[in-house]
Parts: C-alpha cells; structure tokens; sequence
C-alpha cells in the first residue's frame, strides 16, 4: 500500500542507498515529503531512521539512488548546502547556546547587521513576530537566556530558529523525547502550525501516541528499507507495531 | 547538564514551563515595569546567586572598610590613586586572560607576551631607533598578537590544549625576552631606560590637568546619558521593552557619582612635599580599553560568537560560526592586550628590564578575571569583571601591604579570596543545574 505523493513532494528521496564498510544501512529508500504536511519517520532502532536523516541533511553523501528537491534532482554534500536549499534539521541536542538569550540564539550565525554592527532591535522585532506567528506564548520574555527555559519552550526556540532561516523542510529528531505531558502538548501543536503555514515537517519518532497524534503522512523503516508510507488514515495502531517490528503487516492489521 | 534535569520534570496544568517565581528568578529585570518590580526581580536574582558583579563588588567595598579600619592611611587621595594604578597591570591583563577563558581555554604566556612587548616597546622608541612612540606601540601590539595568533594557530589546527601550548609558549617567550634584551647593546644589564619625556612614561607618571579632568568626565557621562535615553526612546518607538524610567535615571544616577567620586579624588592635592594633582593618564587609558572591549563584545558579530563558542563549539559550529578562527582571534586578542598592559608596566617601572615575573603576572591575571567573576568554563564573564578583579587585588596587595604585613601573607591572602570566588562561581553553577 505504497502511496508516493508523485510530483507534488518538495522532497523525494528515490532508492536511497548508504553503506558504511561491509553494513548495508539504507537500501532502496524512496520517501516523498510533501509541504504543508506533516511526514512521520518511524522505526525500531537501528531501522535507518538516523541515517535517512543526516543524508537529508546533507551529513553524509548517498551511495545511490536520488534525491528530487522541488523537481529537480540534489546533490548536496554538506550540512551548508542542505541549509541553504531550505533544509533545516533540529537534532536532540537542539544546538542552543544556553548562556545567550532567545534572539540571539534565534539568530545565531545570521545575524541582522546595522554599520556593521548588531541591530539588537531589529533583530528582536523579527524574533517577536517569528514567535507570534508560531503562537509561542509561553515565553514570557526573549531577552531571557535560553538556559531558563523548559523543555518545550527550548524546543519551540529551536522550531522558531530554523523558521527563522526561512526553512522549507523542517526536520525533527525525536522533538518530544524527555518533554513532560503539557510540553508534549507545546511541541505538537507547534509541529501542527509549523505544517500549517506551508512548511514540509518530518517527525522522527518512536513515541507512537504523537505520531499518530501530529502526522498526515506516515512512513515506516525495517532494517535499513522503507516498508511502508501513505497516508496516516490508512495506518492503525496495530499495523504500526507490525510494520515496525516485522517488516510486513497482517492483512488483519491493515 | 542542566537541560536535562529540567526537561524530565513533568509540569502537568500549568502554562508555562517554570512558573512565575522561578522565570523571574532565572530572566530577572526584563519582566519588570517599574522600579518596584525591577528591584524586586534584582533582590531575588541575588539571593539566587546570579547577580552578575554584585556580589563581588559588595566584596571589594568590605575589603575597603576591613582596611580602613585597619589603617587609616587606606583610604586617602594619595593611597587610592596608588592603589589604582597598581590595579592598571592587573586589570589589563585580567582582561587579556579574558579572551581566553571565555572561550574556556587559558592563555598562560600573557606575562612574559607582555615581557616581549616591553622590550620592543622600549627598543623601538628609546636610542639609537628612537621612532616616534606610537608606532612602537603599534610594533609591540602587533609582534605580540603575532604570536598569539601562532598559539591560537596550534591549538585550533593541530588540536593540542591551551594549557600546554601557551605554558610552551611562556618558556619560549621568556628565553625571547631575554634575547632581545642580550643582542641590545643599550640594554645595560638587561635594563632599558625609558626617557621620561616619551609619552609612555607619562602615562603613569604624569597628570590630567583638574579641568581637563572634569570636561573630560563631562563629555563622557553626557554621551553616556544620551546614548541610553536614545536607546531608550528608539525601543520604545518600535514597541520593544526598555528598562523603567526609574531604573535609567538610578543607573544613570550612580554612574555619574562614581565618576565625579573618582575625579574628585585624584583632582584634590595628593603631594607630600609639592603639589600633585589630576588623574594619571593610565585612568582613561584603562577605561577606554575595557570600555571598547566591552562594546566589541556587546555590539559586533566577533563578540556574540565569542560567547556562543565558549557555551557550546558544537551549537556555533552548526550555526556556520567559524570557530577555529573565533578561538584564534581570541589568542591574537590576549596577546595584544598583553602588549598594551606592557605600556603600563614600563611607564611604571620607568625602564624595561628582564627582572619582570612574568610566571606571576599571569597568575595574577587569571585570578583577576576569576575574581571579578569570569567562570574557567567558557561562555560566561565580562570584561568588567576583570577591572572589578583587578582592583580586588591590588587593594589587598596595598591594603596588607600598610598593615606592614610580608609578602608572604598577601600572597596567602589573596589566595583565600580567590578560592571564595571560585566556590561563589562553583555554587552558582550548581544552583543553576538543581534548577
């Protein structure tokens, strides 16, 4: 039941290829990601999950296979190039630097210059309504140091940050790991608007509740292959698992 | 890492992540609207031990009363512009290490960097080159923020450690300095002479006069106000959060009390015999250092990925930060600094000579920032930090030193204030993680 979004993906990875000496990490990945929707990646650990990301990403170079961005066929063999098509990755680790304060963060590496030097108050501006398009409330101010800030809300930096860089394809490792229920809540709302206002989202994740929760697409990996992806109706808890765990679902299942 | 302690903590009901106490503890006075709330937010900032130079300024004022009390000779016009001066070296250097510890590396070659910098300093501007002073000062600043730029060179493209580098580097440039004072002929004894008519000489030796004392601090607290009541007013126009009128007009207030204090002090007559009056050069020489520091880590791109890189190399890396070349600039930035601090060491001492300690010297440097409050750990501290640090130390030199204590002692003394500031530094940190 293999549903590709045909030419109407922003992304679409065909028969994605990646070894690492004599290990077999990603064969045959072919994955659309659309704009405007949410794609879930889910898998076991050790599925490919990772690698199929930090390919996108533009961490590692594909063996084989394509990679269709917009139309037109990419080659991007560093983090930079990837970024500057309009790929932003956010990993676990969210790249914050906890003694500087929202927009500086927000900003990090693009910073707005006025006589060469910082326009804190431009830049502060454009953080403010970034952050008021996304419908982040909770912070109650942006001259705070990140390092104050809760789970969520350095999470919704992190969104607000790669919006920022006018991000096309947001991708999210693991966004709710670690996050409490409320914060949870925070990110998978954030994740819906993010969606919402025409950027391509893929969620990486284990957590089953959230993705069903958050996604429009779903995509599950089995040791190093896409197995499955469509839309996430067609998809039910049970036949998640199976997909997950075993690489096939039952005709019960599905 | 505090990150994760906070993000497990379940926060079911509430809003907002931290609650309301906790978020005006961590993000202090940018909530405030009044002067009320503001002092409110300060008041719990402290007791939370995040108030920035406070505590440390509270402790260099007890210092003063300790001493005053002690011997009254302490606090008097001649001591306090003494006192000051001798706090010169230890501010500029303290702001040389700063560079480095910000970034959490350490730079142990500044005291002898500085040693080098003297030497062509004094070669360049004394007989038989005798080139007008600035351009030796220039020579000076740039041979030793060379040889930073080597250190910084190694430990960001070979990937050894600063401590092991510029401990390298420290022997190596205490076996230049003593070169470049064997192959000098005029240097007699390893002593160069400098001529008390060079403008370096003055720098310590010499005064403002009274009124130009008083225009000069004029000019400067006016630009200071305009600057702040501009920015006040800009942010406002563009619907952003500015500070209560009653905390501009308090800082504002404070700073020109301060400034007058001081000017007051080194204007009134300080001479035993004949009259001395007016501020040593060396007082606007070091304010205008740190105050440029202090913008250049406010206000330009360098500054920011400065403080980015010694939070979290990997953070800046991914941002496009180009942090090989932040850590070199950093060492090129110490170095000359050093070059600058030796401006004042020579005007001081009257002479360049190879008697210089530079093992001390950067000691004093480290302790210096660490005591006004700059962390080892990167990413946290200001150069203000290291005036405060300077002056702390140099008072307790000069204040143990009128008690007629040994040097033996100050040396214990002021190792017992710089462990309490780095267990202040230790438990601030730690609060922070438990929050």
């Amino acid at each position: 039941m293999s549903t590709t979004e045909g030419n109407g993906a922003l992304l679409s990875l065909r028969g994605i290829q990646k070894r690492f000496g004599p290990v077999q990490a990603l064969s045959d990945v072919t994955l659309d990601i659309p704009a405007g929707k949410v794609t879930a990646l889910c898998g076991d650990n050790g599925a490919g999950k990772s690698v199929t990301i930090k390919t996108i990403a533009g961490l590692w170079e594909p063996d084989g296979g394509e990679m269709v961005w917009d139309g037109k066929p990419i080659r991007h063999n560093s983090p930079r190039e990837a970024e500057h098509l309009g790929i932003k990755t956010i990993y676990q680790d969210l790249a914050l630097c906890d003694n500087l304060d929202i927009v500086q963060n927000m900003f990090l590496g693009h910073e707005e210059l006025r006589h060469g030097l910082l326009d804190e108050d431009t830049m502060e501006q454009r953080a403010r309504e970034t952050l008021k398009e996304l419908r982040v409330t909770t912070v109650r101010s942006i001259r705070q140091p990140v390092a104050s800030l809760s789970g969520g809300q350095r999470q919704s930096v992190a969104v607000a940050k790669a919006v920022m860089s006018n991000a096309k394809l947001v991708i999210m490792d693991e966004p709710t790991a670690a996050l409490g229920v409320s914060q949870t809540r925070q990110v998978l709302d954030l994740i819906k608007r993010l969606a919402a206002s025409g950027v391509a989202v893929m969620v990486v994740s284990h957590n089953l509740n959230d993705v069903f929760e958050v996604a429009d697409r779903i995509a599950v990996m089995y040791l190093g292959r896409l197995v499955v992806q469509g839309p996430a109706s067609e998809f039910n808890r049970q036949s998640a698992v199976e997909y997950m765990t075993t690489g096939t679902a039952s005709p019960t299942a599905a | 890492m505090t990150t994760e302690q906070t993000e497990i903590t379940p926060d079911e009901g509430s809003e907002s992540a931290l609650s309301e106490t906790e978020l005006t503890t961590a993000a202090p006075e940018v909530l405030a609207t009044s002067l009320g709330d503001y002092l409110d937010a300060w008041w719990r900032r402290i007791k939370n031990g995040e108030s920035g130079a406070l505590p440390v300024i509270a402790g260099l004022v007890a210092i003063i009363i300790f001493f005053q009390i002690e011997r009254s000779a302490f606090l008097t016009d001649q001591n306090l512009v003494n006192l000051f001066e001798e706090a010169a070296l230890y501010i500029l250097l303290g702001a040389a290490e700063t560079f480095a510890l910000l970034l959490s590396e350490i730079d142990l070659s500044i005291g002898y960097g500085m040693g080098i910098a003297g030497f062509v300093l004094t070669e360049l501007s004394a007989p038989p080159v005798n080139l007008p002073w600035w351009v030796a000062v220039i020579g000076a600043v740039a041979a030793v923020g060379f040889l930073g730029f080597v250190q910084g060179t190694l430990i960001t493209r070979i990937g050894l450690p600063s401590f092991i580098v510029t401990l390298a580097g420290q022997l190596a440039f205490l076996g230049i300095m003593l070169e470049l004072a064997n192959v000098d002929s005029t240097a007699v004894g390893g002593v160069i002479q400098l001529s008390p008519t060079s403008p370096i000489y003055k720098l310590v030796n010499s005064n403002m006069s009274t009124s130009l004392g008083w225009i000069v601090l004029a000019v400067c607290l006016l630009l200071f106000a305009a600057v702040t009541l501009y920015r006040n007013r800009s942010r406002k126009a563009r619907g952003l959060h500015t500070p209560p009128v009653g905390v501009t007009v308090l800082t504002l207030g404070m700073v020109a009390v301060a400034g007058i204090l001081l000017m007051y002090v080194c204007n009134n007559n300080r001479g035993a015999i004949s009259v001395i009056r007016g501020m040593p050069w060396v007082f606007p020489f070091v304010f205008l250092i740190i105050a440029v520091y202090s913008w250049m880590m406010a206000r330009t791109r360098t500054g920011r990925y400065i403080y980015a890189v010694g939070n979290n190399q990997e953070a800046a890396r991914r941002a496009g930060i180009k942090v090989k070349w932040i850590v070199t600039f950093a060492f090129i930035m110490s170095g000359a600094t050093a070059a600058l601090a030796s401006l004042v060491y020579t005007s001081t001492q009257g002479n360049m000579s190879t008697s210089l300690d530079g093992g001390s010297l950067v000691l004093y440097a480290v302790a210096a920032a660490v005591i006004g409050g700059t962390t080892l750990f990167g990413g946290r501290g200001r150069m203000v930090n290291a005036l405060i640090g300077g002056l702390i130390i140099a008072v307790i030199f000069d204040g143990l030193g009128l008690m007629g204590v040994s040097p033996a002692v100050q040396n214990i003394a002021t190792a017992f204030v710089l462990l309490a500031a780095v267990s202040l530094d230790a438990i601030v940190r730690r609060r922070a993680a438990v929050r």
